[in-house]
């Protein structure tokens, strides 16, 4: 049986699903738990085709619910497992992900956000942000890229393999419906050819020896007696996930050192957005380029920074201002104004882009 | 000098006395599933998985590894174990409410796909740790806190029969059993098949075990133990309800 999916880089024309199913197999990724909702469903079909040839394994669920705890269920048995899911699927997967955050589980999730709220559309949007980021009971203390192109799925699919069990927060990779779905150019490649370290997993149970005689039993829960047991256990999460911000946050940005405006955007519409800042730039225009890809943690630092210098800050997003929601938060006291450009459940055009920052300027 | 009871090897002693109520069944039950384990020898390799609600005070009752995961989901939590180390020995323990009302999705796929874990149930015939609501598996007439003047089955059905639902699903291969805490000895027996099934490789296995809810049932040692061994079993019978291989020996 061959061990690898991709020996050697080379140039491709996929679909997002596709490209995830192949970066999965390229990080590891030794077990899928899934659930069928449209727009993630390809991930599961060329997962399943591919994973018999890899002796890597699958699992249709009942549910959402099913697909997140067997996933769960499969990371505590040492495995690279993960699932991936979409609009009302997501909503179901917030209670695993939920434990997964109170145990500190090193799960993977892909989210191809579709319309919502409830069913809404299969297609597209980006109103899945605050779901993702903040979702389930408790803080919110994940790690989420959200990537803009067919590139972007593979790498960051692939990172985020090893940032979850390096740090051990639930981890996730939000597409949305037309990345799922299009056809791009990419290239593949073999991490370990590119230098790229796995950091192996491990089992929680089922460690050699017998509990009680040769070790120590893993005895995991989510539970706990009284408040302060919980506070205390709490501080702990909150200091790692602290210390560990600085190493995972992400961003892209330019031409903001003097940008009287400053188009903030993430995933699939920064595309648009970047294509507008670099037209408006070369009619002279001052504004400036910011795309958070860590949406969780934010690179809430440099924000800052951006709501100091710039005059107005224009948040462009497919949603009523989830996205902008994480933004103001993060910057709090700074100077610019505050504008928005919001289309909810609809893609973003460089044209409307382009045209709301001439109305703003 | 203190004479220490009797306790499976497996279990923690330093977790001991545990935190079940006085009279609680959970306590049979897991001393049952502790001496199973002891008698097959499998403490270095049983996955022990609980749910919220009472069974959730099990979560460090056994040198074994445990997980403690939600409401009805130790089923799948488990079968994620399973199926990524199929070496590991994996017993879902849940109460009626997470198995039958929940869970029950979870546990009615586990049992079509025939997955090859232990679901090891304990029936008290109320929610327990939430304050004694109507379960699923509420006796026609027995008074909880949903169902003040006594269960209407015209209103809210009867109980769950859980053991024959999952023997209707399952194929060749499952083992499914009811034991109650009034006979332990049988029910240690039901669960060491219902292992030995998972260790065979056989397929799915599903022990129900009748057990005593005094704190929620308002009852006295003596009522206890008269709805436990009376009352449930006209509802519940206590048998094996499918052994693998007796669809080939009824064919014959």
């Amino acid at each position: 049986m061959p061990d690898k999916l991709i020996t050697e880089e080379k140039r491709v024309f996929m679909t997002g699903n596709e490209v995830v199913a192949w970066a999965a197999m390229a990080a590891g990724a030794e077990i899928m738990y899934g659930y069928p909702i449209t727009p993630q469903n390809e991930i599961m079909h060329y997962w399943t085709r591919l994973a018999p040839k890899y002796n890597r394994r699958f699992l249709q669920t009942e549910d959402e619910l099913s697909a997140g705890f067997t996933t769960l269920g499969g990371v505590m048995a040492g495995r690279k497992a993960f699932t991936a899911t979409a609009g009302p699927g997501n909503t179901l997967m917030q209670e695993p992900l939920s434990m997964a955050e109170a145990m500190r589980l090193p799960t993977v999730t892909i989210i191809q956000q579709r319309g919502g709220p409830s069913t809404a559309t299969v297609i597209y949007s980006q109103q899945e942000v605050t779901m993702t980021t903040f979702g389930g009971n408790g803080e919110g203390l994940r790690i989420v890229y959200s990537t803009a192109n067919h590139q972007e799925l593979f790498d960051y699919t692939i990172k985020a393999f090893n940032v979850a069990w390096k740090y051990r927060f639930p981890t996730f990779i939000l597409g949305d419906g037309y990345q799922a779905k299009m056809r791009e150019s990419l290239t593949i490649y073999d991490p370990e050819q590119r230098g790229i370290e796995f950091v192996p997993a491990e089992p929680f149970v089922g460690k050699p020896g017998t509990p009680g005689v040769d070790r120590e039993p893993g005895h995991y829960r989510n539970t706990y007696n009284v408040e302060e047991e919980l506070y205390d256990v709490l501080q702990e999460f909150f200091a790692d996930y602290e210390k560990m911000v600085p190493e995972v946050v992400e961003y892209h940005s330019f031409d903001t050192e003097d940008a009287d405006v400053v188009v903030l955007s993430h995933g699939v519409v920064s595309r648009g957005a970047k294509e507008a800042v670099e037209i408006l730039r070369k009619e002279g225009k001052k504004v400036g380029y910011f795309r958070p890809i860590t949406l969780r943690p934010l690179p809430e630092k440099e924000l800052k920074e951006l709501a100091t210098k710039a005059k107005k800050l224009l948040v462009v997003e497919s949603a009523q201002g989830q996205f902008g929601k994480l933004i103001k938060n993060a910057i709090y006291g700074g100077t610019a104004e505050f504008l928005t450009l919001y289309k909810p459940g609809v893609g973003i055009t460089t044209e409307e882009i382009i045209s709301r920052v001439e109305e703003i300027l | 000098m203190s004479i220490q009871p009797p306790m499976p090897k497996c279990w923690r002693v330093e977790t001991k006395p545990h935190k079940f109520c006085p009279g609680c069944g959970h306590g049979l039950v897991l001393k049952a599933l502790g001496e199973a384990i002891d008698e097959l020898g499998i403490q270095d390799r049983v996955v022990f998985g609980c749910d919220i609600g009472c069974s959730l005070l099990a979560w460090d009752f056994f040198n074994v590894d445990s997980i403690q995961t939600h409401h009805g989901r130790t089923t799948p939590v488990m079968t994620g174990v399973k199926r990524a180390n199929p070496d590991l020995i994996c017993v879902a323990y849940m109460g009626d409410g997470g198995g039958y009302a929940i869970g029950s999705q979870h546990l009615v796929n586990a049992a079509a796909r025939n997955e090859k874990i232990t679901v090891l149930l304990a029936l008290n015939t109320v929610y327990a740790m939430t304050g004694g609501q109507m379960a699923p598996t509420t006796m026609p007439g027995q008074k909880a806190e949903t169902s003040p003047y006594g269960r209407d089955p015209e209103l809210t059905g009867y109980p769950t029969q859980g053991p024959e639902m999952v023997a209707a699903i399952c194929r060749e291969g499952a083992y499914v059993a009811r034991g109650t805490t009034a006979n332990l000895k049988q029910l240690k027996n039901y669960i060491k098949k219902a292992l030995q099934n998972q260790m065979d490789g056989n397929g799915f296995s599903f022990v129900e075990a009748l057990a005593a809810c005094p704190t929620n049932w308002r009852t006295n040692a003596e009522k206890t133990w008269n709805f436990v061994e009376k009352e449930m079993p006209k509802y519940f019978k206590v048998g094996e309800k499918k052994v693998p291989g007796a669809e080939q020996r009824e064919g014959q």
